[in-house]
């Protein structure tokens, strides 16, 4: 497939034993909105981490950018948001400042010193979050949906060209939500962002992303959201009720 | 005690030397220790802390000056610990304790065998600040100025990894050869503290100062500082106090650091009561 930034070439993946992903392939090209969807334990957050190489497969079947993860040096080109908080430790004394300028990091050379351009890339970051007033608070003193913005922050202040998002939205209000989603889109539509967002959000994943792939430890349906509303799968995971919710909503 | 004691109390060359020596082990040692405890790795100190008493008496039995037999050994063991966490699948606590206790060991029967030189590692175990050489004093600055050396150098790796390692790995930091790091240069630390506060007291400088700081401190960089004066303040108030009472050097720095961190916690609380 070329002309694919991420391309996964029948992947399989096993974790003690037990096999967690499929068979697994598709592509995506620069400037899709893609939307990992599926039900809890399917594989989504695996496949991520496949993806960006923190987790590694027997067989070398995931390519970003044209390089295997393990060769790939270029991760200033990408923005990565991680599914759970539960990583960050409440005491933990960064201010929101610090901890939205360590997505620079990863366009610095050694020793990876920050420079006065790189305030106004920060400035951005917390202007397009909302959290330009509680920059110098302390990230364990924030709301659990503060944080998350501030995550998201994080991975949007070195401008990537690929976005990656796991469940980014789980701790933010609903307002919050559609405002957060209107600036990916905006991101993507304007800036050619290319995006993978996981979500357990189907209905409104359908209204932002132009591709939807559903996995459940092999790859259900990868295509269009306007097809997977006509496919026979949206009936098989959905019900029909939730095909009339999802997909009206979708309209 | 009158502000005359104190500074007559540095008009003697080797409390100057301790002075001069503890300050900088001081700064070397809140700078890592703020690594370690944000790393839930404080125990890695009291580890190769154990490890240093192994190695201390393997110097002595050889008739080598423990400190140059010491830095490799605890180096080495400190890499082992990392090994043992990433290639056997446990848990960094239970590494910590394999080495632990294997150096306790080693240490114990080294002694047992040789005899005759346990007065000398009990001198370690406790530590004599004050008794420290003019070449201890030159080698604890050249050790210490290359930690502190290497903690600011690669500050940016350190932060992005004691935040969120994973990310610091999607960010292209290699947290493996960062870790791989910390923990030589908390071997190396380790070592130099000996002197001071003595093996049996080696973690609580690391901690300490850390925690206090972590009390009121409102940023990462902030942190460091105010770990950094706590530990320095702390080594210099116990050393003056020692003398001029006759007390314990590394036993009076350890009680001086709890005091910071007790009155920083009590400060703490009641600020936070009085602001709800």
């Amino acid at each position: 497939m070329s002309g694919d930034i991420i391309t996964v070439k029948h992947l399989h993946f096993r974790y003690n034993s037990i096999e967690v992903l499929s068979d697994i392939s598709f592509g995506i090209q620069a400037g899709d909105y893609i939307g990992i969807v599926g039900p809890n334990g399917s594989g989504k957050t695996t496949l991520i981490r496949l993806i960006l190489g923190l987790n590694t497969p027997a067989n070398s079947t995931v390519s970003i950018f044209g390089k295997s993860p393990a060769a790939f040096t270029e991760w200033y080109r990408i923005g990565y948001l991680p599914q759970k908080l539960s990583f960050l430790n409440p005491y933990f004394p960064a201010t929101v400042h610090e901890v939205v300028s360590l997505g620079l990091f990863s366009k610095k050379k050694f020793p990876r010193r920050l420079q006065k351009s790189d305030q106004m890339k920060i400035d951005e970051a917390l202007r397009l979050m909302d959290i330009t007033d509680i920059k110098n608070t302390l990230i364990g003193e924030l709301s659990g949906g503060q944080q998350q913005r501030v995550l998201v922050a994080r991975a949007l202040v070195n401008e990537p060209e690929l976005l990656i998002l796991d469940e980014p939205t789980t701790a933010i209000d609903p307002e919050a939500r559609d405002h957060f989603y209107h600036t990916l889109q905006d991101l993507n539509l304007r800036k050619n962002v290319t995006i993978i967002l996981v979500t357990h959000d189907s209905a409104t994943i359908g209204k932002y992303a132009s591709k939807l792939l559903y996995i459940d430890k092999k790859v259900i349906f990868f295509g269009s959201f306007d097809d997977f509303c006509t496919s026979e799968h949206m009936t098989t995971y959905f019900g029909e009720f939730a095909q009339h919710l999802i997909c009206h909503r979708h309209d | 005690m009158t502000d005359m004691d104190i500074l007559s109390a540095l008009q003697y060359a080797f409390v100057k030397r301790a002075i001069i020596a503890g300050s900088f082990i001081a700064i070397v040692c809140s700078l890592i220790g703020v690594l370690l405890v944000l790393r839930r790795l404080s125990l890695i100190g009291d580890g190769l802390a154990h490890v240093t008493f192994g190695s201390v008496a393997v110097g002595l039995l050889l008739r080598q000056h423990p400190l140059s037999v010491a830095i490799p050994i605890v180096i080495v063991s400190s890499i082992g610990i990392l090994k043992l966490m990433k290639k056997a699948k446990i848990y960094g606590d239970a590494a910590i304790g394999i080495v632990s206790s294997l150096g306790i060991a080693v240490g114990i029967l080294v002694a047992s065998v040789s005899g005759g030189f346990n007065i000398d590692l009990f001198s370690f175990l406790f530590g004599n600040i004050l008794s420290i050489t003019d070449t201890e004093v030159y080698t604890s600055i050249g050790l210490s100025a290359v930690v502190l050396f290497m903690i600011v150098f690669f500050y940016n790796e350190h932060l992005s990894a004691a935040f969120d390692e994973e990310f610091a790995r999607v960010s292209g930091i290699r947290t493996e050869r960062i870790n791989m790091i910390l923990v030589m240069l908390t071997g190396i630390t380790v070592v130099l503290t000996m002197k001071v506060v003595g093996i049996m007291l080696t973690s609580s400088l690391l901690i300490l100062p850390a925690v206090t700081a972590l009390q009121f401190s409102r940023s990462f960089k902030g942190t460091m500082v105010i770990s950094a004066c706590a530990a320095v303040t702390s080594v210099i108030t116990g050393i003056a106090l020692s003398f001029l009472l006759n007390l314990p050097t590394g036993a009076t720095i350890v009680l001086i650091n709890f005091m910071f961190f007790a009155g920083a916690f009590l400060y703490r609380h009641m600020t936070q009561r009085g602001l709800h």
